[in-house]
């Protein structure tokens, strides 16, 4: 119910921070909104010896166009970013994948950095990251890499980010006016999917359909090869080992997937 | 112009909106300076015998004062289950584990420290070994034994029996032409109260234990504490701070609250206690937890003429309050209906699961939610409108008392005017005008009309001397007065009502007067709040006081007016006395106080329970696609006689019926096959959230009792009694078209889905997942 | 370590562990007791307070995070003894019954009514996802953050 022990240091630049982590080591976190990893450690399921606060960096927040993508700061909160006129008129689908996250509560404090970090294939930010073909920011003691969202999720709650380095911020595609569908299957509205559904111009992915959000690729090369949306729907969990658990079991979940994938690429908005 | 009957908005609430409410763990108390805390290491493992635990390394963490672990404590007794001579005493809790434990979360070893932060920390480092025992969870191997014994001293896992199995008779459906049976589950809830348990405790130099903890009655805490103590009752006072919700999973008291006053006595400090939402999930008694087999026969038209229903309980790892509920709902089997034969049998299991008890109804929901499901079973093999079977075997309206098969004195009824008020709010023709449209269609969306009509039993007299109440009114030269009563509220808003009942007597306005609950040296005894008896008895005890008090008074402003009680009026507008005829000739009421108290304590005894009833008609809709469910409309009548705030009795109907509700579709506490629970902290046991549910449609109905003066039944639980198998039987006949006949509680989407796909006119599920039932293109 | 923060607009300098949580500063250090602690993963929301405005769960934070900031319980929203008219409604709609959940309740629903004065019903249910209550059914909180929402835009346009 509450964490144990651990130092802690607020950074002031993504580069203090940077010093902070190769100060503290292998064993410290970072710390934006705090909405995946404080939870964690309040269960005692983490136990980092050490946090480094980056939740009031300012460089490390808000979001700005560059060229034909949005640059999101890696401690914007999901409330901001679904709040944000750009992301509402540029990248819809994010806007409307941040303001599916928990509760108002939990999207004034969880941060697009956090969540796509913590990697929790159930989420719906990581799935909607790898729906947009977005892609991440990865600043070092080496300088900033750029890795590609189908890239950056590695295996459950693991992703290619290495110790000492920092998620700084999101990229992802502008496409204004590009239609997009979105399923969220819940039992009640602030819980995780089920199973979720992010579909955009061609590309689908799937939230708790295994360790990673997947790409639903035999239902889109269908999509590509001409077939209607329901047809290509029926191929969605293909390929598919979903998890099972006291809500869905196996082929629940892999049917979910078909019905979801159907409506997401029926009933799109924009 | 009487204030009873209105709206009268709830003096308790400006503290509580504004500092907000002193729940146990905010308890500021002199007597509670330099308090230690108290932290429970818990069994990770279902069904082991203990090996040693090990508190050396805990005993060297930072801030522990102590360690203590069922050794320590063994020479307390144990806790006895209720109802002596009904239930297996052999199956009775220690307050700590000693040699065995029985559950996964079952408290094996406290650790003490000066902060509370402290304790988790300290928690981790103690070191239990254990030989772990297979579980047992299955209910039929329970009763059998064969997969294990929890208590081998007992020889058995049965705790208890009820009604007579040896006298089921085979021939009790001879000559229906139609009979149904199935077995069904009541499934296991968490009561989950928004305030979790605790308890603070510091014992005086005279000896004496003062106890703040939640409950449901001081009286029973106290008396409950001092058996697992092993003192008087008399050495304990127990204090009732603010309650966040109890929802009768806060009785008496628990093993836990035992060992803090034992804790703080051990170590000549005061210790507090505060569990975490994980502790609550797993280690609070849980509620429901029956499979039930119901067999109902009758003839085509639509006339039952005998039910059967045979229940196992499951109690969980020990006997507590759950192993008794089974006696409830036998009582209640038959509900508002006329059969002609009825008979009702159980036994209670024990299990490695967490202990049961009672959880708003007791008994008498899973009673309701049987008979309500037989109706419907019987009316899809017959083929009739289930409105139209209930009316055929509701009881007629009744003024007199009626006596069932079963034992139960039903006070006042009117079961059939209850539903159609029901049908007729909701606009039961049109909507099944629109479910035909729909299932025409083919719509993805079905939608279903489902519906109950109960009865239980309120006030029950469970308490030492039969249904009754104590009340103290006193009035104070100030004009102000004070209520002493043995209720004890928890959100039901006893402080506004009893101040109207006496207000309605006294002519003191309500913001004058000031209700007492919940300190035993104050009140020593009392019933406490439960079962719905507070209004009933509680209230009326209220009333019966302030009338004595007046009565008492009179004799006083006689000699006071020089005057002869007989001529003397009293005029509540005024709260005075005046001669008859001559107004200007009068004293008022607290003047009568100023030579001599004037206080009156009397009891109210109810001659018996009372019965309210009602009929709820839930719409839902359901996704044939995906098996989700949405609750869009629950229409109720909830009848509990004379309403004395409107107000406050709408909160309960709601309050109860969402509970009802989530049971129906959304909640259900859930172990693997080793007995993990899987549903133990609030992100995975599916606790209703406002999204889930719609504004509730109550329409209004009363039928006095003639119990009380007040003519009022218990309304508390009775929302809950009625919405869950309105809601189940809702969410079914969205797919009765399609043939699907039954779908346990919860009707989780998965479960839909399920029913959907084995359903003899189930839609074709094509490699898009999308729904077809051949009579359209998907 | 030292942290500095505003709470109900007062100034605070205190010495916390790093792993104090905020509703626990709040209750034992502050002394403000109506923020509850109801759950241990960050689902209830009795624990609600507002940060600079903006609702939040104070038991998924650490003090530390709230360094130089403003924090507001439900303590502080009564002006000169007079309700806030978020508290107000609750009362008058009987929205409250046991009181634990209560004043998370209002602070979500001041937090709500601040980012949507004038929402639907379905909005209110939704912007109270993160609030339990086993009391209530939800009926009456419904109707009181929709009465206060009329109330407030009937002061703003009387």
């Amino acid at each position: 119910m509450i964490p144990a022990p651990f130092e802690y240091a607020a950074a002031d630049s993504a580069e203090h921070a940077l010093e902070l982590l190769a100060k503290f080591g292998d064993e410290a976190k970072l710390l934006a909104g705090g909405h995946s990893l404080l939870p964690m450690m309040k269960l005692r399921l983490a136990y980092p010896s050490a946090l480094i606060d980056i939740g009031r960096v300012g460089e490390l927040a808000g979001v700005r166009a560059d060229g034909d993508e949005l640059v999101i700061g890696a401690t914007t909160c999901h409330a901001d970013v679904a709040g944000s006129d750009l992301v509402r008129s540029q990248a819809p689908l994010l806007a409307h994948s941040a303001a599916q996250v928990g509760d108002p509560q939990i999207r004034h404090r969880g941060t697009i950095g956090g969540s796509l970090a913590h990697a929790d294939p159930a989420a719906d930010l990581p799935m909607a990251l790898v729906a947009l073909g977005g892609s991440v920011e990865i600043t070092g003691p080496g300088g900033t890499r750029i890795v590609a969202a189908d890239d950056f999720f590695t295996g459950f709650l693991e992703t290619s980010l290495e110790p000492g380095e920092l998620l700084s911020a999101v990229r992802v595609p502008r496409r204004p006016g590009v239609g997009w569908g979105y399923q969220k299957f819940v039992r009640r509205a602030n819980d995780w999917a089920i199973v979720g559904v992010a579909a955009i111009d061609g590309r689908i992915a799937l939230a708790n359909m295994g360790p990673v959000p997947i790409r639903a690729r035999a239902a889109e090369q269908a999509l590509a090869d001409g077939a209607s949306p329901a047809e290509a729907a029926g191929l969605a969990a293909e390929d598919t080992r979903p998890s099972e658990d006291i809500h869905a079991d196996r082929t629940y979940r892999q049917h979910l997937a078909r019905v979801l994938t159907r409506r997401a690429l029926e009933h799109q908005a924009g | 112009m009487s204030i009873l009957g209105t709206r009268v908005l709830r003096t308790e609430d400006p503290g509580f909106l504004t500092t907000g409410g002193v729940y146990t763990d905010d308890v500021v108390d002199e007597r509670l300076a330099g308090a230690c805390h108290v932290f429970f290491v818990r069994s990770p493992v279902a069904h082991a015998r203990i090996r040693s635990v090990d508190v050396s390394a805990a005993l060297r963490a930072p801030g522990v004062v102590a360690a203590f672990t069922g050794a320590d404590l063994a020479d307390l007794p144990l806790l006895a289950p209720p109802m002596p001579g009904m239930i297996n005493e052999r199956m009775s809790q220690p307050v700590l584990a000693r040699d065995v434990v029985r559950f996964v979360g079952e408290q094996v070893a406290v650790v003490v420290t000066e902060d509370p932060y402290q304790g988790e920390d300290a928690a981790e480092l103690v070191d239990a070994d254990y030989d772990v025992l297979p579980p047992v969870l299955d209910l039929a191997e329970a009763a059998s034994g064969e997969s294990g014994v929890l208590f081998p001293e007992a020889g058995t896992n049965v705790a208890a029996s009820f009604g007579d199995a040896a006298g089921l008779q085979a021939d009790l459906f001879d000559g229906c032409d139609v009979v149904v049976t199935r077995t069904i589950v009541n499934q296991r809830v968490a009561p989950a109260p928004m305030e979790t348990r605790a308890a603070a405790a510091a014992w005086g130099e005279d000896g004496r234990l003062t106890a703040w903890l939640p409950n449901q009655g001081a009286q029973g805490t106290r008396d409950a504490l001092a058996d697992m103590l092993g003192i008087e009752p008399a050495g304990i006072r127990v204090i009732t701070p603010d309650v966040g919700g109890a929802f009768g999973a806060k009785f008496g008291a628990d093993p836990e609250h035992a060992v803090v006053c034992w804790v703080a006595r051990q170590l000549g400090r005061p210790a507090r206690w505060a569990e975490t939402r994980n502790e609550n999930l797993v280690a609070m008694t849980h509620g429901r937890a029956q499979r039930q087999t119901v067999t109902i026969g009758g003839g085509r038209d639509g006339t039952v003429a005998a039910y059967r229903l045979e229940i196992v309980q499951d109690a969980g790892a020990y006997a507590r309050f759950g192993a008794f509920l089974p006696a409830l709902t036998i009582l209640m089997a038959p509900g508002p209906y006329a059969f002609a034969r009825a008979e009702a049998v159980a036994k209670t299991v024990v299990t490695n699961t967490t202990p049961v008890g009672a959880y708003r109804g007791a008994g008498r929901p899973e009673a309701t939610a049987a008979v309500e499901r037989a109706i419907d079973l019987f009316a899809a093999e017959i083929g009739m409108d289930p409105a139209d079977v209930r009316r055929k075997n509701l009881l007629p309206k009744f003024t007199e008392p009626h006596t069932t098969a079963f034992g139960a004195v039903y006070d006042s009824g009117d079961y059939a005017a209850a539903l159609e008020t029901a049908l007729a709010a909701a606009g039961y023709p049109g909507l099944r005008a629109q479910q035909v449209k729909r299932r025409a269609a083919g719509d993805v969306v079905q939608l279903g009309i489902g519906m109950s009509c109960y009865v239980e039993i309120t006030g029950p007299g469970m308490e030492a001397g039969g249904p009754r109440e104590n009340a103290t009114v006193e009035v104070h030269p100030d004009g102000s007065a004070t209520i002493l009563t043995g209720t004890s509220p928890h959100g039901q808003g006893h402080a506004t009502v009893w101040a109207m009942l006496a207000s309605d007597e006294l002519g003191i306005p309500v913001d004058k007067i000031t209700v007492k609950w919940g300190d035993t040296d104050l009140i020593p005894e009392g019933g406490g709040t439960g079962g719905s008896r507070s209004l009933q008895q509680g209230g009326a005890a209220v009333r019966q006081a302030s009338r004595e008090l007046i009565d008492v008074a009179r004799q006083r402003a006689a000699d006071e007016l020089e005057a002869s009680p007989a001529d003397l009026v009293f005029d509540t507008g005024r709260s005075a006395f005046a001669v008859a005829g001559d107004p200007e000739a009068s004293v008022p009421l607290p003047k009568l106080a100023e030579e001599e108290q004037l206080v009156v304590r009397t009891v109210f005894i109810a001659p018996g329970p009372t019965f309210p009833f009602g009929a709820h008609v839930a719409v839902v809709e359901v996704d044939t696609e995906t098996g989700k469910a949405v609750l869009r409309r629950m229409v109720t009548v909830d009848d509990a006689g004379t309403v004395i705030n409107p107000l406050l009795a709408e909160g309960q109907r709601h309050g109860g019926i969402a509970q009802g509700a989530a049971q129906a579709f959304l909640e259900e506490f859930i172990y693997d096959a080793d007995g993990n629970p899987l549903t133990a902290s609030f992100a995975d046991y599916p606790f209703l959230s406002a999204t889930e549910v719609p504004s509730f449609e109550l329409a209004h109905m009363a039928t006095p009792t003639s119990y009380n003066p007040l003519g009022a039944k218990g309304i508390g639980e009775a929302g809950t009694i009625g919405s869950t198998p309105a809601v189940q039987n809702a969410i079914i006949d969205a797919l009765a078209h399609l043939g699907v006949r039954h779908i346990d509680m919860p009707a989780s989407p998965q479960r839909v889905w399920l029913a959907l796909r084995s359903a003899p006119g189930a839609p074709v599920f094509s490699s898009t997942g999308a729904a077809s039932n051949g009579s359209r293109d998907a | 370590m030292q942290v500095q923060l505003t709470v109900n607009g007062q100034a605070r300098s205190d010495e916390v562990e790093p792993r104090l949580l905020l509703v626990h500063y709040l209750r034992q250090r502050c002394g403000l007791r109506a923020a509850n602690v109801g759950c241990d993963t960050t689902s209830c929301g009795a624990c609600t307070v507002l940060l600079n405005g903006r609702s939040v769960k104070s038991c998924t934070m650490l003090t530390v995070q709230a360094a130089g900031q403003e924090v507001t319980t439900a303590e502080g929203l009564a002006a000169d003894g007079q309700l806030h008219p978020v508290q107000q409604a609750f009362r008058q709609e009987h929205g409250l019954q046991c009181g634990f959940c209560t004043p998370g309740m209002v602070m979500a629903a001041v937090g709500l009514l601040a980012e949507n004065p004038h929402p639907t019903e379905a909005e209110v249910r939704e912007g109270l996802e993160g609030n339990f209550c086993r009391c209530t059914g939800y009926h009456n909180i419904v109707r009181a953050v929709l009465a206060a929402a009329d109330a407030t835009a009937a002061e703003v346009n009387p």
